[in-house]
């Protein structure tokens, strides 16, 4: 049985030995600000679904990761992010940060039809796409790699004092791996400018957290290492936005990093290929039923005066731009097949 | 009887060292722990203590002697109630044949009657260890680079200077450039390789890292993915098994899974292949696993201007490089050209002895061996071609075939394990790309099939050696 979201911080200071950071607030966000999480979010709900679909009709293939029901997470986590600046880097369940992030559907569905015009140029697929442009960096399919990776983009930031700092995203089923704690360890060691994201949808894999952690309050991993945790209500995009407000003035303060423990839920299987016998119908439904991000946030634009017709003609672009997104992922050409020996090296030898 | 201070053997490989400083002087009593010494070895400065008690009746190793043997006498502690002077008396001839400061003994004025007797520690320095035959083999020098233009004035370099040099050189041409790994900066390095680098560059550019080997192979991987050029230290490379999940997933598929966006420009060196005596946990060659990776370049040096040249080149380059080093090479010395900026291409072997009968093809240690072989054999009127690879990944398999073209008899040489190792490797190309060349079957020389045993007897029969060359291309030479 999943734990039910957090409400607000729960995380109270385990030794009030040191400085903590402040209690994070619900971010107060204009309407403006509320109908683009509002359309971020959609966007990849109905870009989730619609690789959902191709990957039904064989036209995605091997490991596809959907990101349905965490939406919130990325989007308000990244929107308080500078582009350009800051760096992201997450696992397999990638979709979602690249939309939040704003790169072209477009080029991520092509990715994962294995087409050319793929972000990756086809080689990469779901688990592995990049925009360096963007500074997201992956994507990476091992499970607990990219806390080390993202720790390594944040030793980047402070050896170059370009004031940047690193998203790093993980899940609950991450957070068990020791690389996880030798990038602790080194990171607050050196202080190293980066937000350390345990998205914890409850389940990794089929395993549920209180099966697999004997801390299962994950926010509370870092204490041994002096580097305090946050935990936040994850289906809440004006929490998760709060919450990096606070933890990117921790972290820009150089003082070190900070652990965002996000309660979310993923409404799909692990994988496309999940039989899900691991929980019941029922707390699915419960779950989209009470706590769905992007309902919870359309209650808020109601009460901001945003009308329902303006809410159904976003959502009718928005199809328009998933839709297209398909057709071009289904009609782009596959690479070349002289394009399987290039890339192995940059340099000739 | 007064006690004998013989110069200690501080490390697997220490034959001889520095008597840096005497913390104590004649008339001195020392009780068991007081620091007597400071004595430098090829990898760090240690602190001699005493272990009985007593008095110290004579030293005879004066502080700043450089090469004194492991073993050699140098002092003499006179016992509780012993006489000092008695104790002085009694040992001098010893201790001055001990002494090496002097690479001739010199007799002692009142023992010259005696031929000097033998130091003290021979039976340690000249162990019979299976590392030992490579070390000695290592002596073995071949021709200069052909890229180095005639003239240039030549210095010699140990192979660990030459590698600190070339970190040093990079760090001073790109900021990017950073060395990073376990006792790399205030230790001045496990094996000294980076010595000095602390005090030139700072600690922004040289840092030490917990031992933690999994993590700061990712952080160095996250570092280069960002735009940086890591050089990362493995202690040794059978560290880096804790790592190699970065080493090959994350920084060697990179480019390829990006579709040539994302670059890692990484180093990733260490010392490689069995050192001496230290087990087989420590004992390995990862030169055929890394080799098998796409994505990655793989460069094993044997001497030190391939060792800085290649290093130049290493950190230089946009792909990420596995850089084998080997610790019983680090101290031998070798002609490194004097210029500016040498820097070596990857991917080109190097032919270290030209000949017409046979070819012998190996790396790192192995070409020592091989060049020895060599020597052996033409005494017996075989003319054997050396080739160094060099490089692993991408492998020159070009002068490789181009050799046996000329010779028709190739005899591979790798300190290593025989299956799918490079030999098998370079068999596998030579038959399908060079069978019409081949008089006679390819024969791998390599370690046994086994995990590499302490016992010095069992060392040696597993590593390769000098003999089981020549035994080898007499055999596809048909002499055997």
């Amino acid at each position: 049985m999943a734990k039910a979201p957090a409400q607000g911080r729960t995380s109270e200071p385990v030794i009030p030995n040191r400085e903590r950071p402040g209690e994070p607030k619900r971010y107060e966000a204009s309407k403006e600000e509320l109908l683009s999480f509002y359309k971020e979010m959609l966007l990849i709900r109905r870009f989730e679904e619609k690789a959902g679909q191709l990957y039904g009709l064989g036209l995605i293939g091997g490991f596809c990761h959907l990101y349905i029901g965490q939406e919130a997470v990325a989007v308000g986590l990244q929107s308080a992010l500078e582009s350009g600046k800051d760096s992201v880097i997450t696992g397999y369940r990638d979709h979602g940060h690249m939309l939040a992030y704003g790169i072209d559907p477009k080029v991520i569905m092509a990715e994962l039809t294995g087409r050319e015009a793929g972000i990756s140029r086809g080689k990469g697929g779901s688990m592995h796409m990049f925009s360096t442009e963007h500074k997201f960096y992956g994507g990476h399919g091992i499970v607990g790699a990219q806390v080390s990776l993202g720790a390594g983009l944040a030793f980047g930031h402070k050896y170059s004092n370009d004031g940047g700092v690193c998203m790093a995203y993980f899940g609950d089923g991450a957070a068990n791996q020791g690389q996880v704690y030798e990038s602790f360890n080194m990171a607050e060691l050196w202080k190293l400018p980066i937000i350390f994201v345990i998205e914890n949808n409850q389940y990794a894999m089929g395993t549920s957290v209180n099966r697999a952690s004997a801390e299962d309050q994950l926010y509370k991993r870092g204490e041994s290492f002096r580097i305090p945790g946050i935990q936040v209500d994850g289906m809440d995009v004006l929490a998760c936005r709060g919450a990096a407000e606070e933890a990117l003035a921790w972290v820009r303060a150089g003082k070190g990093p900070i652990i965002l423990e996000m309660k979310t839920y993923r409404y799909r299987g692990h994988s496309m290929s999940d039989p899900a016998k691991y929980r019941s119908r029922d707390e699915v439904q419960a779950m989209r039923d009470n706590s769905d991000p992007i309902e919870g946030l359309k209650r808020e634009l109601n009460a901001a005066g945003v009308q329902e017709d303006e809410l159904k003609a976003i959502e009718a672009e928005i199809r328009k731009v998933v839709n297209a997104a398909a057709d071009f992922a289904e009609s782009a050409p596959e690479p070349n097949p002289e394009e399987l020996y290039t890339d192995v090296l940059v340099e000739t030898y | 009887m007064p006690i004998e201070l013989k110069m200690p053997a501080l490390s697997p490989t220490m034959e001889e060292g520095t008597l840096a400083k005497w913390l104590v002087k004649e008339g001195d009593t020392v009780k068991s722990g007081d620091i007597m010494a400071e004595i430098e070895t090829d990898k760090a400065t240690m602190e001699f203590e005493a272990v009985d008690e007593g008095t110290i009746a004579q030293i005879l190793v004066a502080e700043g002697t450089d090469n004194v043997k492991v073993g050699a006498v140098i002092a003499v502690l006179a016992g509780e109630g012993e006489d000092v002077d008695a104790a002085k008396s009694a040992q001098p001839t010893e201790a001055r044949a001990g002494d090496a400061a002097a690479a001739t003994p010199k007799a002692d004025e009142k023992n010259d009657d005696k031929a000097p007797p033998t130091p003290e520690g021979t039976s340690q320095q000249h162990a019979e260890t299976g590392a030992r035959q490579l070390f000695d083999a290592a002596d073995q020098e071949g021709e200069a680079d052909p890229e180095i233009p005639a003239g240039t004035e030549m210095v010699k370099t140990t192979v660990r200077d030459a590698l600190r040099d070339a970190m040093a050189e990079e760090m001073r041409a790109d900021d990017r450039v950073f060395v990073m790994g376990e006792e790399v900066a205030e230790y001045q390095g496990a094996y000294k390789v980076t010595q000095g680098l602390l005090a030139e560059f700072g600690d922004r550019r040289v840092i030490d890292t917990p031992i933690t080997e999994y993590g700061f192979a990712g952080i160095g991987t996250g570092a280069a993915m960002g735009g940086l050029r890591p050089v990362i230290e493995f202690m040794t490379f059978n560290f880096a098994m804790q790592a190699i999940d970065h080493i090959i997933n994350s920084a060697a598929k990179t480019n390829y899974m990006s579709g040539g966006q994302m670059r890692c420009p990484i180093v990733f060196r260490g010392p490689n292949g069995a050192a001496s005596r230290v087990g087989a946990q420590h004992s390995q060659n990862y030169g055929p696993w890394y080799a098998s990776v796409p994505g990655l370049i793989v460069i094993a040096p044997y001497d030190a201007a391939d060792a800085k040249g290649l290093l130049k080149a290493a950190i230089r380059s946009t792909d990420p490089v596995v850089f084998l080093e080997n610790e019983l090479m680090y101290g031998r010395s070798f002609d490194v050209p004097k210029l500016d900026d040498f820097v070596l291409p990857i991917g080109k072997a190097r032919i270290m002895k030209p000949g017409k009968d046979v070819t012998i093809v190996s790396y790192s240690i192995g070409v020592g061996l091989a060049l020895e072989a060599a020597e052996k054999l033409a005494g017996e009127g075989i003319d054997a071609e050396v080739i160094d690879l060099r490089t692993l990944r991408p492998l020159d398999t070009r002068t490789v075939l181009k050799s046996l073209k000329k010779t028709n008899r190739l005899v591979v040489v790798e300190e290593g394990w025989p299956t799918c190792s490079i030999a098998s490797e370079i068999a596998a190309v030579v038959m399908e790309q060079g069978f019409d060349d081949l008089d006679a079957p390819v024969l791998r020389v390599t370690n046994e099939d086994v995990p590499l045993p302490y016992a010095a007897n069992l060392e040696k029969l597993a590593l390769i050696t000098s003999d089981k060359v020549v035994a080898a291309v007499k055999k596809v030479t048909y002499k055997a």
